[in-house]
């Protein structure tokens, strides 16, 4: 009895307080002017957050932390011992709440939460509601919402406005009226480009007097190449795209044709379910193109670790829970990254549904430790990705070599008398090649080297990435002018061998000879067979990433051949010395199994081996009637290789494959996905990536969310982004929409970007949130449907005028009774001062450019060690989303502005005003130089008068006319300056040369020099980079 | 509890800091919102007083007001610094117990023969309290009686990259706060002419310089205003805070004076509080640009003080570095992170700690000795320590890196002096007696502050966090 009467006197004074202070989503308690005590509690917007935030840390979803056996997530269970329903004095959950005994009370004393009265009064309530359930808002089904009835529907533009006048007929606010014109097109320029608009965009928009004029601008910004550059940058962001590997080093990877692809593709409108597709399976696609493949470099954002000692499983777990934390963020907006070490603490999600997820990854070829990597540059599966112009000069290669190789084959009398004249003289050419048994031979790491009796060397021991072979040996003869491996067959080798990898092949990087430590250079080589892009002459190239190895033929025995540039001499009378190194480093111990060493002294040793081979002397000693097609063709082919008439045509084919191979390596790269084997995916138990002890997973979603849209036993990448952009998952278009809301509002219709669940934020909306996922998806995913949707509202075209009320009623605009107003992000911050001078470089993808930078900014970085080297020319002035990406030192331009490390994924940036970002806007050369060239272009493109001058500046910076106290000040500036810079020329000089653009001689200097200090003070003025 | 109250509080006061987790607005401004009474004061004046913190209210008695953080970064070997093991000499060329050494992490042996590798220098007993340090650091053994010794350190991982971000940050992910940075969001600074969190670098040539990242001072997802700033030894000492060629402190004076009266006629039509906050940043912005120089000038620093340190001007060692964390301490910079980076000490470990603590040595001591001298010691907080340890194991003549059991430093604001806390096991192995973790060293930090670490939280994707995650406890026995 005691207990209702409390309850009732609670209940009372929260009717008395509601508006107050009461926790129920602060942004609309406030300004709410309808009694909410008349309306049914609603369980996902009143007492989810309430029992989430106290109560689920140990009755929750976490099975280990869960206390008492009770969760209060889930309402059959609450109702077990918890709960009575429509009766709040019986129900145990209110006896725990409301005691005075600190051993009964819940939350626990200590808790860091207690609940208020009125909190304690919510959940009465509720429960005397009969205590209904919802599941989380955001996990149930996507269903379109009724468009509300509203009476008024002056000012109307579309249905995105219904339900925002809907909302805020509860409250005292008005929407305001629209924006001026002039303030529309920079929102919108700003908004849909990331660019101010030109005066001349301006003055054409203020002036069109077609009725859907601001319908047409938003079609024309829509179509601009711009947009995907502006869409793509906080794609970026989520995706941690990044120019760099991040982890100790932070050394360089190439991966920029990626961002290119986000670009092309938010400009093409991709459907979203195919733009998610591509990123998470390009690689598995059927008859998958380029683009597709590079897409798929979505999987290898991660952070990358070449430091020594790095233990690759260990490191390959933190991949693994990185992709699932940037996988679940991005695209369903939930942290399941936090089931890593333990069940979600709020939401229904498990260990295993974490390391299921990872599952889906496990096919991704890659390494934990990518050792020297450093020093290679070697970051795992990555292809070619010529430009046109490139694409074009590798055709015209390719059609120049195989005309040559043509002309190589080409029949002649001349040719045939010498072929016949050649295979008399080659008839019973024999090279004495004598196997030497090696006086010793080791090998680096745990590899054991076994000489034979027949002089062979036998290896065995441990599996290893690398070796190096050092083998001691001495001719018996005057001279040696060549030398031999025989790689020899073995059944004691995987698959016969010759080499020891798994299937049989090895990779020889390097053949390097010496007499006496004197180096002998290797000049030209032969092999029975070479591995296709695996040739013999790649082992003595000094290239230490090529190699000769022999698959398919495995099981077989082949031989390699090096001539000595210049013969060997003996030593003394007696033999030749010689120390044989064997650099074998393709990893997984890719090394030769069992090889013999022979030498030879006769003249041109390369050609004659090659006249010497079993099978061209057999055929030569063949009558020509009884050769069969085969013989024919390869004793001619070793003919026209070796034949001196066609020396001038194999020169060529060479040069032509030389130069080839120059722009081959030329070619920029990307990093891609390549399918293999799953590696086997266990629950780490706490996390821990030493405890093998764990069940193994296969892949699959989590299981609350597959129940709920019909998940089924999908296991590849191509069936998870299927699964994701299918019509029943209700996460992947919420978390869409509301993200493009915040671009186009400034905060999300839930705020929290990144966190869907139970301790994301209710909505303002609901319901528009609702109903613009549901346009998404049934629009096809159209992008560029939403946005326009959006950007066409009335809510977005009103004005952004604040009153008192509004900051009243709604401090944070989440009703939207006006439009927000936000500082531009950094890279527009860049690109807007660029713009205004006249400097930007527009050109449209391509490696990341290096604007200036403060010397010395890359100290700490090191293995190796970096210098910054500023861009020479127009990619000084690229765009900001195009700046080298430097993990763990980002430009301090962009970290400045909030731009983030993309070391993790990052839905939302800060908008921080600070100290430090005054100095860059102050005097960061790129924004003094733009102030310069801002000012050459204002004394050269207006007239003489100072107030034509300031007009034309403004017009430029701000899209409008300078006040007259504002043109006073400047005036004011100007004057000061001028006469300074005219008393100190050297030091007008000075600043004038800051930057790489020439100065403009037709100006006087300490006029141009005033000026630039007016184009600075433009420039830095809070309406320039702020967009309203 | 305490920060979500005053977030509440500003939200009521219906001002316009954009709130936490969301789009943080400008602390200046935060500051401007939270200050009892400060309507007096008109807006741009209130955002000029520097951040006040988001712990309103203290949870215990403040202890100390400034952290100096002596880097050594790369993992100084606690058995050729302040862990003295005998008995490691004793086993020498020895295999190590595998018993000890079974499925735990290692780096660069893994997979290698493991042998005990005896401390290359003998260890002394300094001072009154008769604190036992290796003999290669004299200076430090001088102010022994200053210093508490903690012996049991361990950490969670093994590379250099992750090992210093679970130092800084108490997690090895990235995008976490580190403490300089938290420390920053809890009290705020006492300074607005300088950065409240300030990091000073350099080399030497006892080991190869391991890179180090701006992770280790980042301030992650608190809101930029927290980042540690850099300060350079060459160039300029903070980025741009030089103005352009050619412009005179009067003209860059003159520029800000023009840009701050268009932003307020400007703000008289549109009335926007983030118009006053901007102002407010040009006014620091020009005030750094003077305060840099100045804090950097060292010329008016008498000879003894050189000399003391063994420093020479801007010669950018961590001598000079030192000398100037004790002139960043007096300006009211929170915190200072002063890195020494080559520790690493993979090969040649008896020629390398002899070189490295020629380097680190004198300053060390000089620093504690000056500010004791300055009256500074009292509410100064120095640590002195890396990211981890090394092995007893031989790695050739030098050590790799280990994280079972390692030794720190601290000494002043707090800190019970001439102590030692804590013993790894006889071959100085694993920490054994009293361990402490990281994140008990970060509670520990925060308790000297008046924090409580289960307290200071950040809301960020759905979640309170803190610099000690769900861990730490305060190590009550070394508080003085």
């Amino acid at each position: 009895m005691l207990r209702k009467a409390w309850i009732t006197t609670i209940i009372m004074a929260v009717v008395g307080c509601w508006g107050g202070h009461l926790n129920r989503s602060l942004f609309a308690a406030e300004a709410d002017k309808s009694s909410p005590t008349t309306d049914p509690i609603e369980f996902n917007r009143d007492i989810r957050p309430l029992l989430s935030e106290r109560c689920f840390r140990c009755h929750g979803p976490d099975s280990n932390a869960r206390e008492a056996e009770l969760r209060l997530d889930h309402r059959e269970e609450a109702l077990k011992t918890a709960i009575v329903p429509g009766k709040p004095d019986t129900s145990e959950l209110i006896a725990r709440i409301t005691s005075d005994d600190s051993d009964v009370r819940m939350p626990p004393a200590g808790a860091a939460k207690p609940l208020t009265d009125s909190e304690v009064a919510l959940i009465v309530k509720w429960i005397e509601q009969g205590a209904p359930y919802q599941d989380h808002w955001s996990f149930l089904p996507l269903v379109r919402p009724q468009i509300p009835a509203i009476g008024n529907r002056t000012g109307i533009s579309n249905d995105i406005d219904v339900f925002i006048r809907h909302r805020l007929q509860r409250t005292e606010l008005t929407a305001n009226p629209p924006a001026d014109r002039r303030t529309l097109i920079r929102r919108l320029s700003f908004d849909l480009l990331g660019l101010p608009p030109t005066p001349e965009e301006v003055e054409q928009f203020v002036g069109d007097r077609r009725r859907d004029a601001y319908e047409h601008l938003v079609n024309r910004l829509l179509a601009s190449p711009h947009f995907g550059e502006r869409m793509a940058v906080h794609w970026l962001d989520l995706v941690r795209y990044a120019d760099t590997v991040g982890y100790h080093g932070d050394q360089p990877i190439s991966v920029w044709p990626y961002r290119d692809y986000v670009i092309q593709a938010f400009n093409r409108n991709l459907p979203f379910d195919e733009f998610t597709r591509e990123q998470l399976a390009g690689d598995l696609l059927p008859n998958r193109s380029t683009e597709q493949l590079i897409a798929s470099g979505y999987n290898r954002l991660n952070m990358m670790t070449a430091e020594g000692g790095a233990q690759p499983s260990e490191y390959l777990a933190k991949y693994a829970a990185d992709r699932v934390r940037t996988t679940s963020t991005v695209w369903l907006g939930i942290t399941l990254g936090c089931a890593e070490c333990h069940d979600h603490k709020f939401d229904p999600f498990s260990t295993r549904d974490f390391y299921s997820f990872a599952a889906f990854f496990a096919d991704i070829e890659e390494k934990g430790f990518y050792g020297g990597a450093h020093v290679t540059g070697d970051w795992g599966p990555k292809i070619t990705v010529p430009s046109a112009a490139q694409q074009a000069e590798l055709n015209g290669f390719a059609a120049r070599i195989s005309a040559a190789q043509k002309r190589l084959k080409e029949q002649s009398a001349e040719l045939d008398d010498e072929q016949s004249v050649w295979e008399k003289k080659s008839r019973g050419v024999h090279v004495d090649w004598v196997p030497l048994t090696p006086k010793s031979a080791k090998s680096t790491g745990d590899i054991n080297l076994q000489i034979l009796d027949d002089g062979s060397v036998l290896s065995t021991g441990g599996t290893v990435r690398q070796a190096e072979y050092t083998l001691e040996l001495e001719a018996p003869f005057d001279r040696v002018t060549a030398i031999r491996i025989e790689a020899l067959a073995d059944d004691r080798l995987p698959k016969g061998g010759p080499g020891r990898a798994e299937n049989g092949n090895f990779v020889l990087q390097q053949v390097t000879l010496k007499s006496q430590n004197k180096a002998i250079p290797l000049d030209a080589s032969y092999a029975s067979f070479s591995q296709s892009k695996f040739g013999v002459a790649s082992a003595i190239d000094n290239d230490p990433k090529t190699g000769w190895a022999v698959l398919p033929q495995i099981g077989e025995s082949q031989i390699a051949v090096f001539r000595a540039a210049q013969s060997i001499p003996r030593v003394g009378d007696k033999s030749v010395p010689l120390t044989l190194h064997l650099v074998q480093k393709h990893g997984t111990t890719h090394l030769l199994g069992r090889f013999r060493i022979s030498v030879t002294g006769i003249d041109d040793p390369v050609r004659m081996t090659r006249l010497a081979d079993d099978r061209i002397q057999t055929i030569l000693g063949t009558s020509p009637n009884e050769r069969n097609a085969e013989q024919k063709e390869a004793l001619s082919k070793l003919f026209r290789d070796l034949s001196p008439l066609l020396n001038k045509t194999r020169a060529q084919i060479a040069s032509l494959q030389q130069q080839r191979d120059t722009l081959q390596k030329r070619l920029p790269t990307t990093l891609v996905t390549t399918a293999v084997k799953p590696r086997t995916m266990r629950i780490l138990p706490r996390g821990n990536w030493m405890d093998n002890s764990g069940e193994i997973v296969q892949s699959a979603a989590p299981k609350y969310l597959a129940e709920l849209s019909s998940f089924g036993d999908a296991k590849s990448r191509v069936e998870l982004a299927n699964w994701l952009t299918s019509r029943d998952n209700p996460l992947v278009a919420r978390a869409f929409v509301n993200r493009l809301w915040r671009v186009y509002f400034g905060t999300g219709l839930s705020k929290t970007l990144d966190d869907l669940g139970a301790q994301g934020e209710w909505p303002s909306h609901p319901e528009l949130l609702d109903w613009l996922a549901v346009e998404f998806i049934e629009s096809g995913w159209d992008v560029k449907h939403i946005v326009e949707q959006i950007v066409t509202s009335a809510t977005y075209r009103q004005s952004s005028d604040t009153t008192e009320l509004h900051r009243q009623r709604d401090p944070y605009n989440r009703l939207l009774a006006r439009q927000s107003r936000f500082r531009l992000d950094a890279e527009y911050i860049r690109d807007n001062a660029l713009a205004i001078s006249g400097l930007l470089e527009t050109t449209l993808g391509g490696p990341s450019c290096k604007p200036y930078q403060p010397s010395g900014y890359y100290a700490q970085l090191n293995f190796p060690k970096r210098v910054y080297k500023a861009d020479d020319g127009p990619s000084q002035y690229r765009r900001g989303l195009y700046m080298h990406w430097q993990r763990t030192f980002l430009h301090p331009m962009l970290a400045s502005f909030d731009a983030p490390s993309r070391e993790e994924c990052t839905a939302e940036r800060p908008r921080s005003n600070t100290p430090l970002a005054a100095l860059v806007m102050l005097n960061d050369p790129t924004f003094v130089e733009a102030a310069r060239v801002f000012a050459e272009r204002i004394l050269s493109e207006s007239s003489d008068s100072t107030n034509r001058r300031l007009e034309f500046a403004f017009r430029e910076a701000l899209s409008r006319d300078p006040q007259p106290a504002e043109r006073e000040l400047l005036m004011g500036l100007l004057e000061r300056q001028q006469e300074h810079f005219e008393r100190k020329p050297e030091a007008a000089n000075e600043l004038l040369e800051t930057g790489q653009r020439p100065v403009d001689s037709m100006h006087q200097s300490a006029e141009l020099a005033a000026w630039t200090t007016v184009a600075r003070a433009i420039l830095n003025l809070h309406e320039t980079i702020t967009r309203y | 509890m305490a920060i979500a109250t005053d977030i509440r509080t500003w939200q009521n006061r219906r001002t316009f800091l954009v709130n936490s987790a969301g789009g943080v607005g400008s602390l200046a401004l935060a500051s401007l919102l939270g200050a009892p009474g400060a309507k007096a004061q008109s807006p741009e004046s209130q955002a000029l007083s520097s951040w006040k913190g988001a712990v309103s209210q203290l949870h215990f008695p403040q202890r100390c007001k400034r952290v100096i953080h002596l880097y050594m970064a790369g993992g100084p070997s606690h058995l050729e610094t302040l862990d003295p093991k005998p008995k490691l000499a004793e086993l020498h060329g020895q295999p190590m117990p595998e018993s000890m050494t079974k499925g735990q992490p290692i780096a660069q042996l893994q997979g290698k023969e493991l042998k005990c590798f005896a401390p290359q220098f003998p260890f002394k007993k300094f001072g009154k309290s008769g604190q036992e340090i290796c003999s290669e650091f004299p200076q430090i053994g001088s102010i022994a009686d200053h210093i508490c010794i903690i012996r049991s350190l361990h950490t969670e991982q093994i590379n250099h990259d992750p090992a210093h971000t679970f130092m800084n940050t108490g997690t090895s992910i990235s995008g976490r706060p580190s403490m300089g940075s938290w420390l920053l969001y809890g009290l705020g600074s006492e300074t607005n002419e300088l950065p409240g969190f300030v990091v000073l670098t350099s080399v030497g040539k006892g080991g190869q310089a391991q890179p180090i990242s701006s992770r280790q001072w980042h301030n992650g997802f608190l809101p930029s205003n927290f980042q540690g700033v850099p300060f350079k030894a060459s160039g300029d000492p903070v980025s741009y805070v030089k103005g352009p060629a050619g412009v005179a402190s009067r003209g860059q004076r003159d520029l800000v004076d023009t840009i701050n009266g268009l932003n307020r006629i400007h703000n008289q039509d549109i009335d926007d509080p983030e118009i006053a906050t901007r102002i407010a940043q040009y006014e620091m912005a020009f005030r750094m640009q003077t305060s840099v120089p100045e804090l950097m000038d060292v010329s008016g620093e008498p000879k003894h003080v050189f000399e003391m340190y063994g420093a020479q001007a801007g010669d950018g060692t961590f001598a000079s570095n030192c000398l100037l964390a004790r002139r960043l301490a007096e300006r009211g910079v929170r915190f200072i992170q002063v890195y020494h980076r080559a520790w690493d000490h993979h090969g040649g470990i008896k020629r390398a700690i002899g070189i490295t603590a020629q380097e680190v040595d004198q300053a060390t001591a000089a620093l504690i000795r000056d500010l004791d001298q300055r009256g500074m010691l009292d509410d100064t907080l120095i640590i002195w320590g890396g990211e981890f340890g090394r092995t007893p194991m031989a790695q050739g003549t030098g050590r790799d890196h280990h994280i079972r059991g390692f030794s720190m430093f601290l000494a002043g604001g707090g800190i019970r002096p001439g102590t030692s806390y804590g013993a790894t096991d006889e071959l100085g192995y694993a920490a054994a007696e009293d361990k402490v973790h990281v994140h008990d060293l970060h509670a520990t930090m925060l308790q000297l502050f008046g924090i409580d670490h289960k307290r200071m939280t950040y809301r960020f994707q759905g979640r309170d966090f803190r610099l000690t995650d769900v861990h730490g406890n305060v190590i009550q026995n070394i508080l003085a």
